[in-house]
């Protein structure tokens, strides 16, 4: 199974990319998620979301609609856009790997939020494609930098106390 | 999918309970959430319809503690287990570390776990995934029933392999924590083989 690996230098990358978006979007809320619903990084005012829930109802939105579009004859949807009362939501994949997720109010438009969230989706996509370069090279050379490397059945065993 | 981030040090990894409607799933996830420190978990988000099926999913994370410094994540899911619901059950599968296969030992129920058990494997399957190559513990649920089949003949019927099993009443939450930390133990052991 193909596992997701992140690490610092991209991880600071993406924290960057996602914190230019917030502002030049003038959003409330941008995040970042894996397919399988794990929170990546956020940008914005997080403090009374649960942004771990958000994550896997963002993915489970993302797959619903997916198996929808393939009913449908029709490649995933790339992007979905939901409008509230207050707040939108602008949903886009990025690398066909990851989910960017725009929260945005009144103060900005959802034209201007495309606009930036084309820009981000670019240089997001490059910097997946490092990491996944650097995940494959990583695995050549096994056991470096793992922290399974060090992590002892008897540490697994302990956990579960 | 296991999710290995190098930066916040963490570890996340999903596990998913599957079996027939009613065997009680969601009850398992409902009962760790009760019994887990307010500190270790999120919200429990369930999918439901109005009267309290699940609809698409139920959703738990469970943050157990750290090793060697990196915190250890589970994302615990439940699928809908009603036959009409496939392709849901399907999408809930995918990047999966961890299977959970939740029986109802009722007489009656025998042929809906065959058949939701059948439809794990293919499900898998269409994903590349492998039952017997994954991180795998079934759970005889709802012993406390009067009409259920004996262990014996639920293990030469569901579990040919012998992979881990429990009894579980997960209503009064007998053995819903062996089960998990069955899994869990597996699925960490799969990862650390892995890297
Ligand atoms: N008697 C008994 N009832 C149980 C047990 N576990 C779950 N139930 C009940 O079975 C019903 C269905 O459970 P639920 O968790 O919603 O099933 P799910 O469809 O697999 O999610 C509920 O009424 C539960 O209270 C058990 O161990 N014994
Ligand atoms: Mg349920």
């Amino acid at each position: 199974m193909s596992e997701l690996v992140m690490y610092e230098e991209e991880f600071r990358r993406i924290d960057e990319e996602l914190k230019r978006l917030y502002q030049l979007a003038n959003a409330k809320l941008v995040f970042l998620v894996d397919k399988n619903g794990q929170l990546i990084s956020s940008a914005g005012d997080t403090h009374d979301i649960d942004t771990t829930a958000l994550a896997s109802l963002t993915a489970g939105n993302i797959a619903a609609t997916g198996g929808i579009a393939k009913l449908l004859g029709q490649k995933e949807f790339s992007i979905l856009f939901h409008e509230g009362e207050k707040d939108n939501i602008h949903i886009s994949l990025v690398a066909n790997k990851v989910i960017l997720v725009v929260v945005f109010d009144q103060r900005t438009s959802l034209g201007l939020v495309r606009l930036r969230v084309k820009k981000s989706t670019q240089s997001l996509e490059r910097i997946f494609e490092e990491l996944d370069k650097k995940s494959s090279i990583e695995e050549r050379d096994k056991g470096l930098t793992s922290p399974f490397s060090e992590i002892t059945d008897e540490d697994i065993d302990r956990l579960f106390g | 999918m296991s999710f290995i981030n190098y930066s916040t040090r963490e570890i996340n990894c999903k596990i998913v309970y599957y079996g027939p409607g009613l065997c009680g799933k969601t009850t398992n996830l409902q009962f760790i959430y009760k019994k887990t420190a307010p500190e270790q978990k999120g919200k429990l988000i369930s999918l439901a319809t109005e009267s309290e099926r699940t609809l698409f999913f139920d959703f738990l994370p469970l943050a157990l503690g750290d090793i060697k410094g990196f915190r250890v994540r589970f994302h615990l899911y439940t699928v809908p287990g009603q036959v009409f619901y496939a392709a849901s059950r399907k999408l809930i599968l995918k990047g999966v570390d961890g299977v959970v296969f939740v029986a109802d030992s009722q007489i009656e129920r025998m042929d809906a776990n065959i058949e939701s058990l059948e439809d794990l494997r293919i499900n898998l399957a269409e994903y590349g995934y492998e039952l017997d190559r994954l991180p795998f513990v079934i759970q005889y649920n709802k012993r406390d029933l009067p009409n259920i089949v004996p262990v014996g003949e639920l293990q030469k019927i569901l579990n040919p392999d012998n992979v881990p099993s429990y009894e579980a009443i997960a209503s009064q939450g007998m053995g819903v924590f062996e089960t998990l930390k069955d899994v869990g133990k597996q699925v960490l052991k799969e990862l650390k083989k892995n890297y």
